[in-house]
């Protein structure tokens, strides 16, 4: 039992981090209708920023972390600017080619700095375990889900009471009806990605801080999909849920696979296995839009 | 169909012709010739290099009938190729004949194609690219967990194909078995895109709703073209397979259905052309690289190890300055120049 308890939470740490990357996935998609196949590199990115400032500049963590975020705004301004825009109005396979295209460059551009090797973090904050409930719980861990919960209410408030989150609400519902009603679309879909990059960006400081880094952190970006899917591509709410979900489940299965089957390596797909479970009963997820058509 | 200065249809059978005019078939059968006497110039290394481009025209020229005609996008491709490469093992490890090994291993990846595109009917777009995404995932931990039938991370040793005795043990031999498969997979397609299934893919494609109200049954169509697709990269699977003469896991990665995508964007969606063309482009790609390398290295050593660690950000790039500059491919640049020279030297 106290085996898949601390699956449960190792699960939820993990998940944490899925939320957050999941976050800025949907804010992409919510308002651009790009599915952005490039979010896991850009936790590697961030990741990366804030390695190369705390370690090979010396500069203090708080300080490299807040660098970090305005360098995360400088690139989804160029990302959104140079790569997107002139996408804008071609067919999805165009859209999703060309972010797969960008993460590929993201990656070669990070190991042509800095290598392959795994990278760690100096350590910010005490590795002694605290016990909660039984369970001994490293602080970086708590310290992972306390950020990414902050965050996602930041983000939430954001978007329910500020005049730029309800512009961006407006131009994902309907993006005429918005541009007519003088909301700037263009500075709306370079926000959104601006946005995503911070949050990526803070994913992959947290997953710094708790494994180090390697060049192959960008294969988180394609645990998304399932916590995505679930939760419903166009729902904050469902990004949360469903990362937290998908961290749990895929966690517990891959333990009960190692326990019961002997099978190795088996979260790999886990979360893939239940994807395409909801795929086929709940296609919109939990809190997506679902697309109605009449004829 | 606009047809050339001077060239009349007095039927629909020829207006429905493949190669429509005298000198069209002269320059085919030209450059048929050119290539089968190609062996006897070509060094080792371009002869395995024209090998892998054969390879990748039959897998591109597969894919597009899925993504480019019927417009299903298929993140899973490598994995179907991997499919057929592992069950075209297989079968030769236990003593089955290598053409019928091919035709086994084309309908075993058909099968999996179909079952992984039966979601495809509730799916659509970016939805069904996840499904498949899925299906590449999943395809690949059976390939890596899958015991004796893949020899897990072991991967599989295969012996050269041999057909009646006849051993295809080199690459020049190789050549040959490989310009026909090839060539009889283009044909194959661009037949397939004349009769009544391809003009069904181009209107799924186009609209799916239109197409169902003038008949055209959705699911049986669209598990049609992942049969047809998967079953035409079980045959570049079991091929690769076979001229490489060993298989793994890794080999069938996310990144080859990528690449497979990258060729028919590049190419040109939809068009047997433009799979040619893409094949034979991204094979191509990491060979100039090299060559660049090579050359650069001699003056900065330090340029050419970026080069090589460059290889996979300039495949993205390049795809990426495609997709904004060239949406088209490079099968719409080739009729524009053919339409350049054709009207040379008035613009109209």
């Amino acid at each position: 039992m106290e085996y898949y308890l601390q699956l449960i939470v190792n699960g939820l740490v993990v998940g944490g981090i899925y939320s957050l990357v999941a976050l800025g996935f949907v804010i992409i998609y919510k308002a651009t209708k790009v599915v952005n196949f490039a979010q896991g590199e850009l936790v590697m990115v961030g990741a990366y920023i804030c390695f190369a400032l705390t370690v090979q500049y010396n500069i203090p963590f708080v300080w490299a972390f807040f660098i970090t975020l305005g360098f995360s705004i400088l690139l989804g301004l160029a990302i959104e600017r140079m790569v997107l825009r002139p996408l804008i109005g071609e067919e999805h396979i165009s859209v999703i080619m060309v972010t797969v295209g960008m993460s590929s460059v993201l990656k070669s551009l990070v190991q042509l700095f800095w290598g392959t090797q795994i990278r760690v973090y100096p350590s910010v904050l005490p590795t002694e375990p605290i016990v909660i409930a039984g369970l001994p719980i490293a602080p970086v861990y708590i310290a992972a889900f306390a950020l990414s919960v902050i965050l996602f209410a930041v983000f939430s408030a954001f978007f329910k009471y500020s005049r730029t989150g309800i512009a961006m609400r407006a131009t994902a519902f309907d993006q005429q009806a918005a541009q007519s009603m003088g909301i700037g679309i263009k500075n709306i879909f370079a926000m959104s990605w601006c946005i995503a990059c911070i949050v990526s960006a803070v994913g992959g400081i947290i997953l710094g801080n708790i494994n180090g880094i390697n060049s192959h952190i960008g294969h988180l970006g394609l645990k998304v999909f399932p916590a995505v899917i679930l939760g419903g591509l166009d729902s904050l709410l469902g990004a949360a849920l469903g990362g937290l979900i998908i961290g749990v489940l895929e966690n517990v299965c891959d333990g009960a696979a190692r326990q019961f089957l002997g099978l190795g390596g088996f979260r790999e797909v886990a979360a893939f296995i239940i994807l395409v479970i909801i795929l086929m009963i709940k296609p919109y997820g939990l809190f997506g839009t679902k697309e109605i058509e009449r004829v | 169909m606009q047809g050339k200065c001077g060239l009349f249809f007095t039927s629909y059978r020829g207006e429905a012709q493949i190669f429509q005019s005298g000198f069209q078939k002269l320059m085919v059968g030209l450059f048929i010739l050119v290539l089968l006497a190609a062996p006897a110039v070509l060094n080792v290394h371009l002869t395995s290099i024209m090998n892998l481009i054969f390879i990748a025209v039959i897998g591109a020229v597969s894919l597009n009938l899925l993504t480019g005609v019927c417009g299903q996008i298929s993140l899973g491709h490598g994995a179907f190729i991997g499919v057929g490469a592992y069950a075209a093992g297989q079968c030769t490890l236990h003593g089955v004949p290598f053409p019928l090994a091919i035709l086994v291993a084309g309908l075993i990846t058909a099968m999996v194609g179909m079952v992984f595109g039966v979601p495809s009917l509730r799916l659509k777009g970016i939805y069904l690219a996840i499904a498949t995404l899925a299906a590449q995932l999943v395809l690949e931990y059976v390939f890596l967990h899958g015991g004796v039938l893949t020899g897990g991370s072991n991967g599989l040793l295969l012996d050269p194909p041999t057909i009646l005795g006849f051993s295809f043990d080199t690459d020049a031999r190789m050549y040959y078995l490989l310009f026909f498969f090839a060539a009889a997979s283009l044909l194959m397609v661009s037949n397939i895109m004349r009769t009544k299934y391809g003009r069904a893919f181009v209107s799924i494609r186009d609209f799916y709703l239109s197409a169902e109200i003038v008949g055209v049954n959705l699911f049986r169509y669209k598990l049609a073209a992942f049969g047809l697709s998967s079953f035409l990269a079980g045959v570049a699977g079991g091929l690769w397979g076979h001229y490489t003469g060993y298989i793994s896991a890794e080999q069938f990665n996310i990144g080859l259905s990528i690449s497979y995508l990258a060729m028919i964007i590049i190419g040109g969606l939809g068009t047997v052309l433009g799979s040619v063309f893409g094949a034979v482009f991204i094979v191509l790609l990491p060979e100039v690289l090299n060559v660049l390398a090579n050359s650069v290295g001699g003056y900065f050593p330090d340029i050419a190890q970026s080069i090589v660690a460059l290889r996979e950000g300039v495949f993205g790039l390049v795809l990426i300055l495609f997709l904004i500059f060239e949406p088209e491919g490079l099968a719409h640049r080739w009729r524009l120049i053919k339409a350049y020279w054709k009207l040379y030297p008035f613009a109209h």
